[in-house]
């Protein structure tokens, strides 16, 4: 019997087959839209642990990836509708075109993290995959559920709202 | 209007400014997906059910004679 097929009758050596497989792409894609570790790692668990229960109604023909990757974007969308305070953007240092200053540096990311916080979650989820992340559209459209014209019309308001935030800083 | 190439220059000063998040997993999730598979799910209780219980607690505290009856019936 193949892996999904498997899966689908609710076979654990199968699923941990499959979370082997899937773990890395699931948590890439979530972090890539929460930006926070701790919180990547809870809503990872969490896609799975839905997967598992939702085995049945999993159909082995289909595409295991793409249904782990909207399960996992549901989640992530969740829980930014939910959380008010988020994981700063800016973890990591960027070592390219910053501004020498740290103090001028630490404004700037506050000043983006600030901008971004104000889209709406359906609206944040596209820019950070779409501007952030430079994710295609047609990915984000998969993950969303939701048609790449769709996305276009998202990322085209997150931009006007992120230059209307952001134009002091020089990204008009 | 909507085209990929029209946000560029938002798309550069992003990039310049914020880094692409690390998407390598820190460890293994495995042993959390094994321990969430044991924990029970979260059960619901439906707003019908705090209605009804919230109807009942009225009807006890307005009425207290009824516990008799409400004892009675269970």
């Amino acid at each position: 019997m193949e892996l999904l097929e498997r899966f689908a009758h609710g076979d654990m050596d199968a699923f941990e087959a499959l979370f082997r497989q899937f773990q890395r792409d699931v948590y890439g894609w979530v972090i890539r839209i929460v930006r926070d570790t701790g919180t990547a790692e809870d809503l990872t668990v969490e896609a799975f642990w839905r997967a598992y229960r939702a085995h049945a109604r999993f159909n082995p023909g289909g595409n295991f990836a793409g249904w782990m990757r909207r399960i996992a974007t549901n989640l992530a969308l969740d829980h930014l509708k939910r959380s008010k305070r988020e994981a700063p953007l800016t973890d990591d240092v960027p070592d390219m075109a910053v501004p020498e200053n740290p103090g001028v540096r630490q404004e700037m990311r506050e000043r983006i993290e600030r901008a971004f916080k104000e889209l709406s979650p359906k609206l944040r989820v596209v820019a950070r995959l779409a501007l952030v992340e430079e994710v295609p559209y047609r990915d984000i459209a998969g993950a969303l559920d939701i048609s790449e014209a769709t996305v276009r019309v998202r990322v085209f308001r997150a931009t006007q709202n992120l230059r209307n935030s952001l134009k002091e800083l020089g990204a008009e | 209007m909507m085209s990929e190439g029209n946000d560029q220059k938002l798309r550069e000063f992003l990039k310049s400014h914020v880094p692409r998040a690390d998407t390598e997993p820190k460890r293994d999730l495995w042993p959390l997906v094994l321990r969430r598979l044991e924990r029970p799910a979260p059960r619901r209780v439906l707003w019908f059910d705090w209605a009804l219980a919230g109807a009942v607690l009225a009807g006890i505290l307005l009425f207290p004679k009824t516990v008799s009856v409400l004892l009675y019936h269970m």
